[in-house]
């Protein structure tokens, strides 16, 4: 009895967990944008990296094309790999969106890198990010910054980790 | 039946050939802890460097003191934030035991990461971490000692937002110098620390 207790509660603050979620779309587009946040970058860092869930609701792909700021000069997505002992960030001109899938931008994996930031990103600040996609078109964001090094955008940090322990046992 | 032979003399060529290449890419892509946490294998040897407060120091500055190395670059946004901050959280956990350990963040672009640049940098992280830069030559030389492999990748398009590929390890020395052992640099404060209380008491004792 009380395993499916358990399980169901776990469900449950799932559910809350996301509908917390600071989610973002266009009303034209079928891409959804969930969970957008940046580290707060150290001192004099010429760039700084934001993260973010996208979700291609739609029949058809998508696909992410590029990305504005005013808080920096250029925006880029790259993904980390180890590979050997080595990590390598490559540049990804294009993020593909396949329809029904949910593209996760988290620490140690893919980034949107801001390059030559005009300003420090300071924990607690937010600023905009503009996402242009093939078919959905433009997308705007306020992305909330945490911490410097931060694995996880503030707010989220209970959560997440209770669910994280609950699948370990 | 003369056929189905030299099909199978085929099937058996084939299969050869793919086990010597299977074994090749083995050997070549083997990543090198598995050799390394083996022993004292030659990883680490003489550096001179330059701090960020403009002071030479070489290898043996730091003698009597475990050496924590992360290699790493200021212009990296997502792992090398992510080393320093694990760095960092791990220095705070092991509280007095901290004292017994010289935490090093030397860059493997010093083109860019000048003292300055490094300075700044390494005020949003624990103060004990050191920033340690030179030139080009003295940098080749540390990474050659350390087996570190950093490669830039500068496009022709874009020659000064480049990133460096770099080692995703912090590898840790004992107090005479010698190569303990590596962990990965993703691991959180809480892991590392752990790790560095085991290797230290496991050489202490």
């Amino acid at each position: 009895m009380k395993r499916p207790f358990k399980l169901i509660l776990s469900i449950a603050l799932a559910l809350i967990a996301g509908a917390q979620v600071n989610a973002q779309t266009s009303s034209a587009s079928s891409v959804v944008v969930e969970r957008p946040w940046a580290r707060a970058t150290p001192g004099g860092a010429k760039t700084g990296a934001a993260y973010l869930i996208l979700i291609n609701n739609g029949e058809a792909p998508d696909q992410l094309l590029g990305a504005t700021t005013p808080v920096a000069d250029k925006v880029q997505f790259h993904s980390t790999t180890e590979e050997n002992g080595m990590s390598r960030m490559r540049e990804m001109p294009i993020v593909d969106l396949v329809p029904h899938a949910k593209t996760t931008f988290d620490p140690g994996g893919m980034h949107i890198m801001l390059v030559d930031l005009k300003q420090p990103l300071k924990e607690g600040q937010t600023f905009s990010l503009s996402l242009t996609f093939a078919k959905a078109g433009k997308v705007d964001v306020t992305v909330p910054v945490a911490k410097v090094g931060a694995m996880r955008p503030s707010d989220m940090a209970p959560m997440m980790h209770h669910h994280d322990d609950t699948m370990k046992e | 039946m003369k056929t189905r032979t030299r099909r199978l003399t085929i099937i058996a060529l084939v299969a050869a050939a793919g086990a010597i290449a299977l074994a090749e890419a083995w050997f070549v892509a083997t990543p090198y802890p598995k050799v390394v946490t083996s022993g004292t294998a030659a990883i680490g040897g003489p550096f001179t460097l330059v701090t960020t407060d403009g002071k030479t120091v070489s290898d043996e500055t730091y003698r009597g003191k475990w050496l924590l190395i992360y290699f790493g670059y200021t212009f990296c946004p997502d792992a090398c934030p992510t080393a320093l901050t694990n760095m960092s959280a791990a220095l705070e956990k092991l509280g007095p035991n901290a004292s017994e350990l010289q935490p090093l963040f030397i860059t493997v672009d010093p083109q860019r990461d000048t003292p300055v640049v490094m300075t700044d940098y390494l005020k949003s992280f624990d103060s004990r971490i050191v920033g340690l830069t030179g030139n080009q030559a003295q940098i080749d030389g540390v990474l050659k000692a350390y087996r570190v492999y950093a490669e830039a990748q500068k496009s022709e398009v874009d020659n000064a937002d480049y990133p460096v590929s770099h080692s995703a390890y912090l590898y840790l020395m004992d107090p005479q110098g010698r190569f303990a052992n590596v962990i990965q640099s993703s691991e959180g404060g809480e892991e590392i620390a752990a790790w560095l209380r085991k290797q230290m008491t496991h050489r202490n004792g």
